[in-house]
């Protein structure tokens, strides 16, 4: 191993010296890295919230006979002696669904590391609109108090799934958590829609107009470019949920019926609505909701692609051709929503139009997936933690990538649609891909963000306790699935079929465990790297993108003067003064330019 | 050394993991087959399992080769792959990967798709009306007459008239009424008109590969045609409520003559 060079001496950032207060840079603040850090605290926080739940939803699953007294006294509302209650079950598989998707891959993935590294790869001191940024952020911290405050109301917090479907999720009698805790439910998911619109804007708006001079869109690193596209994405994909949202809240306390027919009979009492269309909303939520896991999951690979080759000492393979896919699966999201839907109701002619147009999404992705996985091709490979994350991301990719071939298929979808099949694959994409990647950002981020290292040996550690259970986790799902189990029981001890199914479910919920309690090995070893960390150098993976030719952590108002960028984002493994690499800054002189 | 050995570990865990999981999901299987349209969702699922199974044990070997051959590398191999293996790669893997999932669609799902949903009702299928609601399962059969009743929502009532029936319609005094549970004739096609009182369900049968949601203000109906007599279970699919879980109904298949007896008994 090759001791780690000196990195040459960044060029004196222009110090733009913020005289303002505390509260102001630190609490207010309208810089990004600020921002960034926020959102990535606020997400990592909610985080924590989302593991707890589900720790409650796998000591149901795997124990369904089992008492526990002391969850009775921790929460009383919950728990009737030591049992857990039904009404308590769906409020908690609801909000650790919603937590998980809006709360923390949102934030602590989309949010926070694009504000925190969309700036600095495009060479600019913030973003476009740094006002409507800090306005972004917090109206993203009031929804996410808003959900958690639902917790505390009466009928407890929502139920009816994350993706709350009306009439159950309309009529308060129809479940509990349909009381206050659906409305605010919907308020928070409105403020979340709200923030989350402005900061996709900004991100947008900042690749197209500060980029540095000499970084044109295809220099860009595939980070960027997948922030983009989903940033994109999401402007387009919000905007129909918070009507539908609206609409719901409309159906809820106004006495409309968006979504509600006529002669509906709830607690033996007749709804008074008429005309509604319960399809409807699952058209709305469904329009948002595909283009949305992508917005989770492009950034994720885009992450997984740059730090790749910090690790590979090579290029990415085939940058072009993954930027075009990134593009192609941007427009095929938005014309596959219905295979949420095959057996909905729907007309089953749209059931064949919308298999046959998921099933395309398969070329962009598996061009993409090649791509990375022959990235490792010819490597010089250096299984640092961002590196063991990052393979860990293509194997949870392809992984989840497979089972989507049986879910998009309308006629295999019939038997696993709303089984734990679907439970299985959705965590591994947008679960399983997103959190490692969000770890391999984190540790690789890390000395960028807060001048210090994260302890190596605890992060490999990390590692294999999470890749490991998480995996045996929802791969098994998928086989649950398979054999019939359908998804956000309570307990599969009503049925026969299902009765072999315990063995598996313990086994799942033992893996869920180890996989929640290794995660402490993360949290420990991110507090104690902020206070004790090795104090780190400006590069000290000797990366090529921007922000690496700043110190650590830069400063405020980042690079001054816009840096002058020569060259793409993956210069590697050419003769240069500093070794094998040269950052995009490096004068075409001192080392030949390559692509 | 220390970097060899970890590089080899870390080929084994994803190299194991495609094994083992393989093993595994082999040894899975589905509820046993009671219907006839069934078998052709079962061939799809066993294509599916056969082909994403290669690709997913493949797939995970070379990425563990990978990163076993290069925790060894002292230098990088070639920097960049030539723009033909690059082209040849990526439309290769994408065009093999769209044919495996299109071919699939086109040539096994399409055509079962279509003979569920395409099927009109045979002259002698069994027709049944389905009526869910939080958390049982209303059966009603046409009786004698093959018509159903007139029905009302505004004279529904939970304990004395679930369905809300207008008893003053005559083609409603024949009808049978069950509560979950569901009678049918071996040897002839089901016909099942789903309906809901409050919420949304879905009518999952999973031995007989037939999942329907019941939406409220809709009437979706399903076909299908059992292979097999016995008893089997009915469960629900989508989220309606605290008893989703347990919102179970039996769904039985028994001869012409039981079925013509456990008929006149209701009656």
């Amino acid at each position: 191993m090759e001791p780690p060079r000196p990195p040459a001496p960044p060029p004196p950032p222009a110090p733009h010296h913020d005289t303002r207060g505390f509260v102001r840079r630190y609490i207010f603040s309208t810089d990004h890295k600020v921002i960034g850090i926020q959102y990535i605290v606020t997400g990592l926080l909610m985080a924590i919230v989302g593991a707890a739940l589900a720790s409650l939803i796998r000591l149901q699953l795997g124990f369904p006979d089992q008492q526990w007294p002391l969850l009775s006294k921790l929460l009383p509302a919950g728990y009737q002696g030591g049992v857990m209650l039904p009404e308590f079950y769906l409020a908690v598989v609801t909000m650790h669904g919603t937590i998980m998707v809006f709360f923390f891959i949102s934030y602590v993935l989309v949010s926070g590391f694009g504000n925190y590294l969309v700036p600095l790869q495009v060479g600019a001191n913030d973003m476009a609109f740094p006002f409507l940024n800090m306005l972004s952020y917090w109206i993203a911290f009031l929804s996410a108090a808003v959900l958690i405050f639902s917790f505390f109301v009466t009928g407890g917090a929502a139920a009816a799934g994350w993706t709350a479907y009306p009439p159950l999720s309309a009529l308060a009698a129809a479940v509990p958590g349909s009381q206050m805790g659906q409305t605010l439910w919907l308020l928070s998911m409105a403020l979340f829609i709200a923030s989350f619109t402005m900061s996709g804007l900004n991100i947008v708006a900042t690749v197209l107009s500060v980029r540095a001079p000499g970084l044109s869109m295809m220099r860009l690193p595939l980070t960027v470019w997948s922030y983009f596209v989903s940033s994109i994405l999401g402007l387009l994909a919000f905007p129909p949920l918070t009507a539908a949202a609206v609409m719901l809240l409309l159906d809820r306390h106004f006495g409309t019926s968006f979504f509600l027919p006529s002669g509906l009979i709830v607690a033996n009492k007749l709804v008074p609505a008429t005309g509604g269309s319960p399809l409807l909303w699952q058209h709305l939520f469904w329009f948002l909701g595909h283009p949305e896991v992508y917005v989770l999951q492009l950034p994720a690979l885009g992450i997984a692609c740059d730090i790749m080759p910090a690790f590979t000492r090579k290029p990415v393979f085939g940058y072009r051709a993954s930027v075009y896919c990134l593009m192609a699966v941007g427009c095929l999201s938005m014309i596959v929503w219905g295979h949420h839907m095959f057996v909905s109701g729907m007309s089953p002619f749209s059931g064949e139009y919308f298999s046959l147009a998921t099933m395309t999404i398969t070329v962009p992705m598996t061009i993409f997936g090649v791509n990375m996985l022959a990235s490792l091709w010819g490597a010089k490979l250096d299984l640092k933690s961002p590196m063991l994350f990052v393979c860990g991301v293509i194997a949870l990719f392809g992984s989840g990538g497979l089972g989507g071939l049986f879910l998009g298929n309308a006629t295999a979808d019939m038997q696993l649609h709303d089984t734990y099949f679907v439970v299985g694959h959705f965590h591994m994409m947008i679960g399983g891909v997103t959190l490692l990647s969000t770890f391999a950002a984190i540790y690789f981020w890390f000395p960028k963000m807060f001048g210090r290292s994260m302890n190596e040996t605890l992060a490999k550690a990390h590692f294999w306790l999470t890749f490991a259970p998480f995996f045996t986790i929802f791969f098994m799902q998928h086989f649950l699935g398979l054999q019939g189990a359908p998804r956000r029981y309570y307990a599969f001890t009503a049925y026969d079929y299902l009765r072999h199914t315990r063995g598996q479910n313990l086994v799942i919920s033992l893996a869920a465990f180890l996989l929640v309690s290794s995660q402490f090995l993360f949290l420990i070893n991110f507090v104690w790297s902020l206070v004790k960390g090795k104090v780190a150098a400006s590069n000290p993976w000797r990366a090529t993108t921007l922000e690496w030719t700043l110190p650590s952590p830069p400063p405020h108002g980042n690079f001054g003067t816009a840096p002058v960028v020569e060259r793409w984002a993956y210069e590697y493994g050419v003769p240069a003064p500093e070794g094998d690499f040269a950052t995009q800054t490096v004068p075409s002189a001192a080392v030949p330019v390559t692509a | 050394m220390l970097k060899k050995l970890e590089g080899s570990l870390v080929a084994l865990l994803f190299a194991g993991t495609a094994i083992i999981g393989a093993w595994w999901g082999a040894h899975a299987w589905l509820p046993s087959l009671a219907s006839r349209h069934g078998a052709g969702i079962d061939a799809m699922l066993k294509y599916l399992l056969l082909t994403t199974g290669v690709l997913f044990v493949t797939g995970y070997v070379v990425l563990a080769y990978f990163i076993w051959k290069g925790s060894r590398r002292d230098a990088i191999g070639k920097r960049f792959a030539s723009r033909r293996t690059e082209r040849l790669l990526a439309a290769g893997l994408g065009l093999t990967m769209a044919a495996v999932a299109e071919g699939g669609v086109l040539a096994i799902g399409m055509p079962v798709w279509s003979e569920y949903f395409d099927a009109a009702p045979t002259a002698d299928a069994i027709e049944i009306e389905v009526t869910a609601q939080q958390f049982m399962w209303n059966v009603r059969y046409p009786g004698p007459d093959g018509v159903f009743g007139r029905t009302n929502p505004t004279l529904v009532d939970d304990t004395a008239n679930p369905l809300g029936l207008d008893r003053s319609d005559p083609h409603g005094k024949d009808d049978v009424i069950a509560l979950n549970d569901i009678t049918v004739p071996f040897g002839r096609a089901v016909h099942v008109r789903l309906h809901s009182k409050d919420v949304i369900h879905s009518f999952f049968l999973p031995n007989f590969r037939v999942k329907q949601d019941a939406v409220p203000g809709m009437t979706p109906e399903v076909i299908f045609f059992p292979t097999q007599t016995g008893h089997f279970e009915l469960a629900c699919a989508e989220l309606c409520g605290l008893a989703h879980y347990r919102m179970r109904g039996t769904f039985n298949v028994v001869s012409q003559k039981e079925f013509d007896e456990w008929l006149k008994k209701q009656q």
